[in-house]
């Protein structure tokens, strides 16, 4: 197989990876002046993802990373082309972590007030951006000779903020079942119920979705031309599906498994919707960012296999072995007690 | 301000903040792995109240560390896309590899140091905490091996109208990086060294906590004696590589013009760049510069006259800070050779006064961190690859001026906010003294109730 192949692969994988993982930090950020009536139970969900939010993001860091490494065409013109939304990513990404770090050491209300606001925006924020960038990527950018054509405002199609609300949907779900899973007591029931609420419209959206790709992207032309990668999408609304039934059974822990499966399956579905493209042109595709004319040279590319193959299983491996380490419930007047608590 | 020199600007604002929280990170991080390390030896609750005291202090820190450092990765795409689209084929590798490699380590390891307290082993929690320390190193390996490739690139090629790599050996091994992995985690052990001494010696003339903070100290001074010793003896190997691989730079560092066999240093320069000259150059040393930049008294020593006017970096801050930060580094042999005699012999408390210096002494290898930044990127203009690409062709062609400056000022007003709620948490906790600590509610009562209702 062609190495700019296999750093594709690489690449959806770190971003599917990313979603799965930082999606349920998202999603209780999101929930979290929702779900927690007070300060107890907010403290619960914070410390949910206190020792594991930190890990996950770092996926991301990867998948920059590997983008500027294999691909540092797409890497400079997608970081320059989408300048403004990836300014608020980042300015929402600091805030939401230094509001889980600090939101416990400060001590006053207001203080943790500040900073319960500052993880919601800096959790809604980057869910739905991520979205409206990828929803972007789907539909491909305005790019010719003369460069980039758009703004920050014509990223905010309709297609653009309904693949965003979708990740919002995605990973409230996701973040609802986190919790129903990591919490006790009625927080968790409150948010195992939620979950089973949110799923509906999320079905919704991600059906509109569906159908939206169609008309907005090119996305299902690799789909038609080999029906056998249908199997990806089918995959992802059958984990929709499972993660519903169990959801309904009260099997959270299987449900969150399966919106796990769905996320992945979801990244996976545009991904190879979008090969060879990293970033389509929708105005000339002979400016299109593929794989093959944006990559690093062989070389390097060839090393940079040799890192990921090696590094990568071991990150996993002691990544779960961490998530076994904090598998059991948090609960909210241990947390009260604890000293090095968030 | 074109988006050039705001894209500069911003580069500057977000590096140097950020560069305010790595050393400590890097120094801090092997202290405390090392205060804990002796408490799972020995078993002695002290050794554990310094563990928790200093670790907190560091993850009010780390935290910050984290995530100033992503605006970095993510800025040499958005307002250098030049710059990456040019060199991304050798310069990407590395940075990919540190977040592979060490970036994931230490973000996983943190929290199951910060939470794990009840769920691992003593030995293993200790073991995390090495492993947060190592991997922060680490990455300043990985990270510096890049800006060493900036510096003086190596192992590359240009074809296809960009560089790409072709011996990823020559990158690993490149001298100028790996001199510049020594002296940055060197200076970074230095700030760890005297942030610990000046917050224990705020206690220490309070005499609050004395026997928790004298240890404290002293292992602070051991630590920060042998790692200003390292730091002079690489940063002369750092400077003689300077000299060898970037004369320009190493002229404007000295405010040499004229091209001089057997050049004597001059303790008092006064550049005057309008007239490629030194208004003043006094106390000199016969030999002493060439000696300094080639280890041989009779070499020569290019002059800035040797380059082009619109290829010499700006001088005079890269003079100044050069010569600030090397006064700095010599000052702190000096007091942590003071520091460690005194402790030693258990002789700190009678000297309130050096105690009062090392209070105000905290902030100092911070600036000389900075200023020896300073000299590294200024120094290097105008490339941004030495010799290979010029920083005015490497910004991105997509960005305007007024999105460069609203993200700039976004920057300021976030980073301003950080700053301030930082250095709350920071005299807070540090004023609080360790925990669980009797003398402390004996002595001063005030802030004891204040912690309580906290």
């Amino acid at each position: 197989m062609e190495f700019q192949i296999i750093w594709f692969i690489l690449w959806g994988t770190l971003w599917a990876v990313f979603f799965m993982l930082e999606g349920f930090d998202f999603g209780a950020g999101m929930l979290l002046p929702f779900l927690g009536k007070n300060n107890p139970e907010k403290r619960a969900i914070i410390n949910t993802l206190g020792p594991v939010w930190s890990g996950n993001e770092v996926w991301l860091i990867t998948a920059g990373g590997a983008t500027f490494a294999a691909f540092p065409t797409t890497y400079a013109l997608m970081f320059s082309y989408l300048y403004s939304a990836l300014l608020l990513i980042l300015f929402a990404l600091i805030f939401r972590g230094v509001a889980l770090e600090f939101r416990g050491k400060g001590g006053s209300p207001a203080w943790e007030k500040g900073w319960d606001i500052a993880a919601f925006l800096g959790s809604l924020l980057p869910a739905l951006l991520f979205g409206v960038a990828f929803g972007n990527i789907f539909r491909g950018l305005p790019i010719d000779a003369g460069g980039y054509h758009g703004s920050f405002f014509t990223l905010l199609n309709p297609y653009g903020l309904l693949t965003g609300i979708l990740f919002v949907l995605l990973f409230i779900v996701h973040g609802a079942l986190w919790l129903s899973v990591k919490t006790t007591g009625d927080l968790s029931v409150r948010a195992g119920r939620l979950a089973n609420k949110v799923w509906f419209i999320l079905l919704g959206v991600a059906a509109v979705f569906l159908v939206a790709t169609y008309f907005a992207t090119d996305l299902y032309a690799n789909y038609f031309g080999n029906p056998v990668w249908f199997i990806v999408p089918a995959a992802a609304v059958a984990a929709l599906l499972g993660t519903k039934l169990f959801a309904a059974a009260g099997a959270y822990l299987k449900a969150f498994y399966a919106s796990m499966v769905t996320i992945l399956t979801v990244v996976f579905t545009g991904v190879i919707g979008l090969f060879p493209n990293l970033i389509p042109s929708n105005i000339d595709p002979a400016y299109s960012l593929t794989i093959f004319n944006s990559s690093s040279s062989i070389y390097t590319l060839k090393i940079m296999t040799v890192v990921a193959l090696l590094f990568v299983p071991v990150v996993i491996a002691y990544q779960i072995w961490i998530y076994r380490i904090f598998r059991h419930r948090v609960n909210a007047d241990e947390i009260m007690a604890d000293k090095e608590a968030y | 301000m074109d988006a050039l020199a705001l894209s500069r600007l911003q580069f500057a604002v977000t590096a140097m903040f950020h560069f305010i929280f790595v050393p400590l990170t890097l120094g801090l991080s092997l202290m405390v792995a090392y205060m804990e390390t002796r408490y799972v030896r020995t078993g002695d609750e002290l050794y554990l109240k310094m563990t928790k005291f200093w670790g907190k202090l560091f993850l009010i820190n780390f935290a910050l560390g984290v995530v100033t450092g992503i605006t970095l990765e993510f800025q040499f795409g958005m307002n250098w896309a030049e710059y990456s689209k040019y060199v991304g084929d050798i310069f990407g590798a590395p940075l990919a590899i540190e977040a592979t490699v060490a970036f994931f380590l230490e973000s996983t390891f943190i929290g199951l140091w910060i939470f794990g307290w009840n769920k691992v082993s003593k030995r293993v929690h200790a073991l995390s905490i090495w492993i947060v320390g190592v991997a922060t190193n680490l990455s300043a390996l990985w990270i510096l091996l890049a800006n060493g490739w900036m510096q003086h690139p190596v192992g590359y090629v240009l074809r296809n109208n960009r560089a790409e790599m072709v011996d990823f050996t020559a990158m690993l091994t490149n001298p100028y990086g790996l001199l510049k992995f020594f002296h940055t985690i060197f200076s970074g052990y230095v700030v760890a060294a005297f942030f610990v001494m000046g917050i224990a010696a705020y206690h220490l003339l309070k005499k609050q906590n004395t026997e928790f903070f004298k240890k404290s100290f002293r292992m602070a001074a051991t630590f920060g004696l042998v790692s200003s010793l390292l730091l002079f003896v690489v940063g002369d190997f750092h400077a003689a590589e300077v000299a060898k691989t970037q004369p320009a730079k190493f002229a404007a560092m000295e405010s040499v013009w004229d091209t001089q066999k057997a050049a004597p240093y001059n303790f008092i320069v006064v550049p005057d760049v309008a007239n490629e000259r030194n208004t003043v150059e006094a106390i000199g040393v016969p030999k002493l510069l060439s000696l300094m930049a080639f280890h041989d008294g009779n070499a020569e020593v290019k002059g800035l006259k040797e380059f082009k006017k619109e290829e010499r970096p700006p001088v005079l801050p890269t003079h100044l800070s050069f010569r600030a930060m090397a006064g700095l580094g010599m000052l702190f042999m000096l007091l942590t050779l003071i520091a460690f005699v005194l402790s030693r012999g258990n002789r700190l408390e009678l000297s309130p006064m050096f105690l009062r210096i090392m209070l105000y002494a905290l902030p100092l290898p911070y600036i000389a961190a900075q200023l020896g930044w300073i000299v590294a990127e200024v120094g290097r203009q105008p490339w941004i690859v030495y010799g290979v690409l010029k920083t005015s062709d490497a910004v991105s062609k997509a960005i305007t001026p007024g999105q460069v400056w609203a993200s700039l000022f976004g920057f300021t007003l976030v980073y301003g906010l950080l700053a301030v709620v930082d250095i709350y948490l920071l005299t807070k906790f540090a004023k609080k003294g360790p925990d669980e600590n009797v003398e402390v509610l004996i002595e001063t009562p005030v802030r004891a109730t204040q912690a309580q209702e906290v």
